[in-house]
């Protein structure tokens, strides 16, 4: 690993200084220079990793998860589905289905979004790029207070008993048994590699010009020059970074390289990681997509459980690692 | 042949539609290709992840878009 990082870091060295002729000492030099690195190195990442993660989500589908969840009781059922969430493959375009197969097989509503919140937020593109750009430090800051969230809230959502707010039709559903064959190791490949392509065509330009941009923040804006405004002592920043995160949604990997950057230049802690919350966790387009299967209000409390969640965590670690 | 492709209408879904009608195409069958948006329908198939392929009433994939050979492959396993 070390020796790869030496190797990369020689390339971009020679690529920026000696091909382009750029001298280290200049804005323009070190820009480009950080630009290749990061970009080389974020792509040898998200390959390597979402291929791994990919081949053990292989052995999680839904259909299995709903089966180990199924009847479990609180506490216990909403640490699990937080975990599964991790390891279950999940796109918003399912988040119907498998809402209604949870509630259907019996998993409690409380269970059923500790699933939901972990899922998208405790994803494995935010995890590459924060443990690339921040070290794994912070991608396992990130994963444990991720995974704390989704179990508080799905508890808190559990204990205010909601059953009535769940769209009444979802009660009616009858789900069949269905036995879909086990898959070979070859098969277990070829998903990991098509999930691997699939989502390097979804986010490669979000990456490069999130890089960019980074890459371009880092050699020109002075390294003070957020300390004021993001900074631990202006505490309407970690509200403002949630509400900001929100639109953002599924970008995660763009807006990482660039929250780096900020990190570099004075936003706290806490901040950054409230602001990572939001983009994963609140996304617009998938509270659109559970209007199905979720009264108005039933949203509307959801988004407010997970609100103050995330930003108690800004303002905790900005607290604690201040 | 009966053919149903499960999905709350996402492009992948769109998606699996276009790969079977084609693949049903290069084999010259007489195929009736049904796509199923009803949500109750789609779960009376125990089916959670969408898109699914159901090849006279049996789900043969779900949660993913095949390429053709491999509906190829589950068509003519079906003949």
């Amino acid at each position: 690993m070390k020796g790869l990082i030496i190797l990369l870091q020689r390339f971009a060295d020679y690529v920026a200084y000696t091909l382009f002729g750029l001298l280290p000492s200049s804005h323009l030099g070190a820009a480009i220079d950080f630009f290749i690195y990061d970009t080389i190195k974020i792509f040898l990442m998200l390959s390597i990793i979402i291929f791994l993660v990919s081949m053990i989500r292989s052995f999680f589908p839904a259909e299995r998860t709903k089966r180990i969840l199924s009847h479990k009781r609180e506490y216990v059922g909403n640490i699990l589905a937080a975990l599964l969430g991790i390891v279950t493959p999940f796109c918003s375009c399912s988040a119907v289905p498998v809402f209604i197969g949870f509630v259907e097989s019996g998993v409690p509503l409380g269970v059923t979004f500790s699933f939901l919140i972990s899922s998208p937020m405790v994803n494995e593109v935010a995890l590459i790029m924060l443990w690339g750009m921040f070290g794994w430090q912070v991608a396992a800051i990130y994963i444990t207070t991720g995974l704390i969230v989704a179990i508080v809230g799905g508890f808190v959502i559990g204990k205010l008993k909601l059953e009535h707010l769940v769209e009444e039709y979802v009660y009616n559903i009858k789900m069949g048994e269905t036995e879909l064959a086990t898959l070979t190791w070859g098969e277990r490949v070829a998903y990991a590699w098509e999930y691997v392509v699939d989502i390097l065509k979804k986010v490669w330009l979000y990456v490069i010009i999130g890089i960019a941009i980074g890459g371009a923040m880092h050699g020109y804006a002075p390294a003070d020059f957020l300390v004021k405004y993001a900074g631990k002592d202006n505490l309407l920043a970690v509200p403002l970074a949630v509400l900001i995160g929100v639109p953002l949604y599924s970008n995660a990997a763009g807006i990482i390289p660039i929250v780096h950057v900020l990190m570099e230049k004075g936003m706290a802690m806490g901040t950054v990681l409230a602001f990572m919350m939001a983009v994963t966790a609140l996304s617009l387009p998938e509270m659109i997509i559970l209007r199905k299967v979720l009264k108005p209000k039933l949203i509307g409390i959801f988004i407010g459980i997970i609100s103050v969640a995330i930003i108690f965590v800004g303002y905790l670690f900005n607290a604690i690692m201040g | 042949m009966n053919i149903k492709i499960l999905g709350t209408g996402c492009s992948k879904c769109a998606n699996m539609e276009k790969i079977t009608r084609e693949a049903v195409a290069k084999l010259g069958i007489i195929a009736e290709i049904e796509k199923v948006e009803d949500i109750a329908i789609i779960m009376s198939y125990g089916v959670m992840s969408t898109p699914a392929l159901v090849v006279n009433e049996q789900v043969k994939i779900a949660g993913k878009v095949p390429n053709l050979a491999k509906v190829l492959e589950i068509l003519k396993a079906e003949l």
